[in-house]
């Protein structure tokens, strides 16, 4: 168990708080301090609006151990409206099939149990199909 | 600096070796190294490798390699970078004796996987990933290549099946390399059925895991007189992201690029004077990403060469000649190692029915998690 980890994460894994870098605009997720873009230091917390598209995806059915009883379940790259891509699960797809390109938005969802049946949950963001 | 040459290979068969401990894989490489170079001792020893500490609860590889392969005493440290491992270890041997800081070196990749179960081993693959931000969203290593895979597909207009030539050559070479894990001919019709891993990435798309270790001996090449030397005539690392999602264009190998243009450079050579190339296709899609990243084919036309029957041993650009990841295995951290093994195996004209005619500049390229540390080494016979 490792529980000061997952604690530390808490505000990008339920609210996708990243960054904006204060030089050149650039939103970053996940939070990092030096910019991806122009190297310069970013520090100000951004929370993204959780609202993108699927970019890509894969369906997993040889699950790493902790998620083996969620198999098959399938994870995309999401591209967010505010550019970042992020990697999740998706979520509530029903009978709908995955499309690259298909809007999706943010969920908060349990990912996986850390342990034995007395461990601790983990929960944080996975991706639906934006409802019309 | 000082020109390195490579004087002696070992290696054991890739396979699960119930029978055999990561010690035991160790020794019969590194032996069979020592032999081939005709030395009994070394000056330093560099182990490559990724996960003793996850699956063998062993980690502090340097002593335990050196002591058992009868080098106690000296330099003896272990290096990690993934599934780059064995090149990374390569490098820093490399580097030691090119610096006439030691006059002999030991490099050796060793794995051994198959104690553990295939999902604990999938959860250990998985840690060469941003932990935080990829793998605890529950995607395997297979999936983060799926990811690049599907968007590939999707960009380039690839069908699944035009990635087969991939595998059917690695599994076709692969029968004429006694330490390949593999010795099964595979056909389209094989390719497509195979079983889903994590779509669109099939059991055929995927190299096999196993367990091995390989071992070359390193010596400065002014220290050989007369006969065939094999030179290390370039060594070069470049690193990138180490989440796939971090990239500005997750469809470009932008380490491989950086990192086999200085290896052209310093070997002053250019694509079109390889003429063995063992890449790093843990699963078909890598293939066609470092053919194009290594200027073999144009963005989204690395398939093309498969299809083309570009890739054999008597093609345009050979590559994957011992059966590559995909069927010789991919013991992941000593698979570096394996690949310059063959290279130097082409090199001295060893290879029977998968030789390449008149084999002089062969390059062997090792990847660390899906394009975060990418080593490129380019060897010369003379
Ligand atoms: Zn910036």
């Amino acid at each position: 168990m490792e529980i000061p980890r997952h604690w530390r994460l808490k505000q990008q894994r339920y609210g996708l708080v990243g960054e904006v870098c204060p030089h050149c605009q650039v939103k970053v997720f996940p939070p990092r301090d030096v910019c991806p873009n122009c190297g310069g230091e970013a520090r100000t917390p951004y929370t993204f609006s959780g609202r993108g598209e699927v970019y890509s995806y894969t369906t997993i059915y040889e699950a790493p151990a902790g998620f083996e009883d969620k198999a098959p379940y399938t994870v995309a790259l999401v591209k967010l409206e505010e550019g970042p891509l992020v990697t999740a699960q998706l979520t509530d797809l029903g009978d709908k099939p995955v499309e690259i390109g298909m809007p999706v938005e943010m969920v908060t969802r349990r990912l996986r149990q850390d342990g034995d049946d007395r461990s601790i949950l983990i929960y944080g963001y996975k991706f639906r199909p934006v409802m019309n | 600096m000082r020109q390195v040459a490579i004087l002696g290979i070992g290696q054991t068969v890739i396979d699960e070796h119930w029978d055999k401990s990561l010690r035991d894989l160790t020794v019969e490489a590194a032996l069979a190294a020592l032999q081939d170079a005709g030395r009994e001792t070394a000056g330093g020893v560099f182990v490559g490798n990724m996960m003793s500490g996850i699956i063998n609860d062993q980690n502090n590889l340097g002593p335990l390699v050196a002591d058992w392969t009868g080098l106690r005493g000296g330099d003896a440290v272990k290096i990690d970078a993934a599934c780059g491992s064995g090149a990374a270890a390569l490098r820093s041997g490399l580097m030691a004796v090119a610096s006439g800081e030691l006059d002999s070196a030991l490099v050796i990749g060793v794995e051994k996987m198959t104690d553990r179960p295939m999902r604990e081993v999938t959860a250990a693959l998985a840690t060469a990933a941003d932990a935080d931000y990829e793998v605890e969203m529950g995607v395997s290593f297979v999936g983060l290549n799926a990811l690049i895979m599907r968007r590939y597909m999707y960009e380039y207009g690839w069908q699944h099946e035009d990635f087969a030539p991939f595998a059917i050559n690695a599994h076709a070479n692969a029968l004429h390399n006694p330490y390949a894990r593999l010795h099964q001919k595979i056909t389209v019709e094989d390719f497509e059925k195979s079983v889903m891993v994590a779509t669109p990435i099939n059991l055929l798309d995927a190299s096999p895991i196993g367990d091995g270790a390989a071992a070359l001996y390193l010596v400065p090449a002014d220290s050989l007189r007369g006969g065939t030397r094999i030179l290390v005539a370039a060594s070069a690392a470049a690193t990138d992201t180490i989440g796939g999602h971090d990239r500005p264009d997750m469809l470009f190998l932008t380490a491989a690029y950086k990192s086999c243009r200085e290896a052209y450079r310093q070997a002053g050579v250019g694509p079109e004077d390889i003429d063995v190339f063992e890449l790093h296709d843990a699963f078909t899609i890598m293939s066609a990403l470092s053919l194009e990243a290594c200027g073999f084919a144009e963005r989204g036309r690395g398939v093309r060469l498969g299809l083309d029957g570009e890739i054999g041993p008597t093609g345009r650009i050979p590559i994957t000649t011992r059966g590559g990841l995909k069927a010789r295995g991919h013991p992941v951290g000593a698979t570096g190692v394996y690949q310059v093994v063959e290279v130097v195996q082409q090199l001295r004209g060893e290879c029977g029915p998968t030789q390449v005619p008149d084999a002089r500049v062969g390059m062997a390229q090792n990847i660390g998690g899906s394009g975060a540390t990418i080593i490129t080494h380019i060897l010369k016979r003379e």
